[in-house]
């Protein structure tokens, strides 16, 4: 946008950055990418990993979709942005094995499953293919921030209600933890409750 | 025969797919809010599981490996993923309408099933055999239907109930899922 004065693209980016993490927060309120979020928040950090793995995932992809928005025919553009998504993916996965192996090894099977998140299908067609790099990318950090905070609520929530730490750091006797917010039961009751809440919060 | 049983609880009731697994769930949550639909969707999940899982198996044994390509699985098996569940809609179309006419409005909604791209991946990544492999989708898939059953048949109960405001919909349905969750661990404790 060359002439555009540079406090109205700072305040475009910002309004792209917020709308992303409160207002169309794809956790709470768009409800989307359920199976990393209950899948990986039984701790604050494991969340959190989730949380960054994607926003990196979700930033790459809608640049490189908005860069190639104009060659790509309408026909085959979400076939060509899977393929996109995907070999992001596939970089990270490489760059995890390579430096932080522990982790890669606990978020297991999420990783490759970034592929089919719908929040990165989802911005790349509603957002990416319209809009600016440069706006998508802010979208892409705006969302991937919305996301990353709402993984790292729902295992800070789990990790203290069940072992009594956040983030490893102990607040109450483990012993006073209820287990079963670690395991499978404790992720749907906990982001059921939590989205309850927000809605309270936003709506009422 | 036992190992195959074996599998085939343990997919279904001890390690099934939603409640302990955590995939699949954007359908789960998306598709179960009545019967009819719910058995829909079960059904086309297991077919196109099967599929997916056997010529996916075939793709890393018969290609990536021996190509030194296996790095590029995501890739492969996603676009593998997609090319199949259109060619099973244009397939089924032409030979069974019947059967089109009741999955066929499942079936786009399936390439985005992280289950049939989870199972496929851990599939490649255990390394079972062929027959093994298509056991386990299939068992899965099943636990898949099931979980999708019952919580449909819950769900057309609970639009009965009042309901809070700020509960209602996924909050709810989210909160009876975890309550399910905990029946099915009880299963954990079965030794076969």
């Amino acid at each position: 946008m060359p002439g555009t004065p540079l406090t109205i693209i700072i305040m475009e980016a910002s309004k792209v950055l917020l709308d992303g993490i409160v207002r169309r927060n794809p956790t709470f309120v768009l409800v989307l990418g359920m199976c990393p979020t209950l899948g990986t928040t039984s701790s604050a950090i494991t969340g959190m990993s989730m949380g960054l793995a994607t926003l990196a995932v979700l930033t790459c992809s809608n640049a490189a979709i908005s860069a190639i928005k104009n060659f790509v025919p309408a026909m085959v553009r979400i076939p060509a942005f899977i393929v996109v998504i995907a070999s992001f993916v596939t970089i990270l996965q490489m760059l995890m094995q390579a430096w932080t192996p522990a982790l890669y090894a606990t978020l297991g099977i999420f990783i490759p499953l970034i592929v089919v998140n719908c929040i990165l299908l989802g911005r790349a067609e509603a957002f990416a293919s319209k809009n600016s790099v440069w706006l998508s990318v802010c979208d892409g950090l705006g969302t991937g921030a919305g996301f990353t905070i709402a993984l790292t609520l729902i295992g800070s929530v789990r990790e203290l209600l069940g072992t009594g730490a956040v983030f490893g750091a102990q607040i109450f006797a483990a012993d006073y933890g209820a287990l079963l917010f670690v395991l499978a039961p404790g992720a749907f009751i906990v982001l059921g409750l939590l989205i309850a809440l927000f809605n309270r919060i936003t709506n009422n | 025969m036992l190992e195959y049983l074996a599998i085939i609880f343990s997919a279904i009731l001890v390690n099934n797919i939603v409640f302990a697994q955590f995939l699949g769930i954007c359908p789960f949550i998306g598709v179960s809010k009545n019967l009819p639909s719910a058995l829909g969707m079960g059904a086309a999940v297991t077919f196109v599981m099967a599929v997916a899982t056997a010529v996916t198996w075939l793709l890393q044994h018969y290609v990536l490996m021996p190509l030194g390509l296996v790095y590029i699985q995501t890739i492969a098996f996603i676009l593998v993923i997609a090319v199949l569940v259109q060619m099973l809609e244009i397939v089924m179309k032409k030979t069974s309408p019947g059967l089109y006419a009741a999955l066929g409005v499942f079936l786009p909604l399936i390439t985005t099933n992280c289950a049939v791209l989870g199972i496929a991946i851990i599939v490649a990544q255990k390394d079972f055999g062929f027959v093994y492999s298509l056991v386990y989708a299939v068992a899965t898939a099943l636990g898949f239907a099931l979980a999708l059953t019952i919580m449909a048949g819950i769900r057309s109960q609970l639009e009965l109930a009042d309901v809070p405001r700020p509960m209602r919909g996924v909050p709810v349905a989210l909160i009876t899922a975890g309550i399910l969750a905990m029946a099915f661990m009880g299963f954990a404790g079965i030794k076969l």
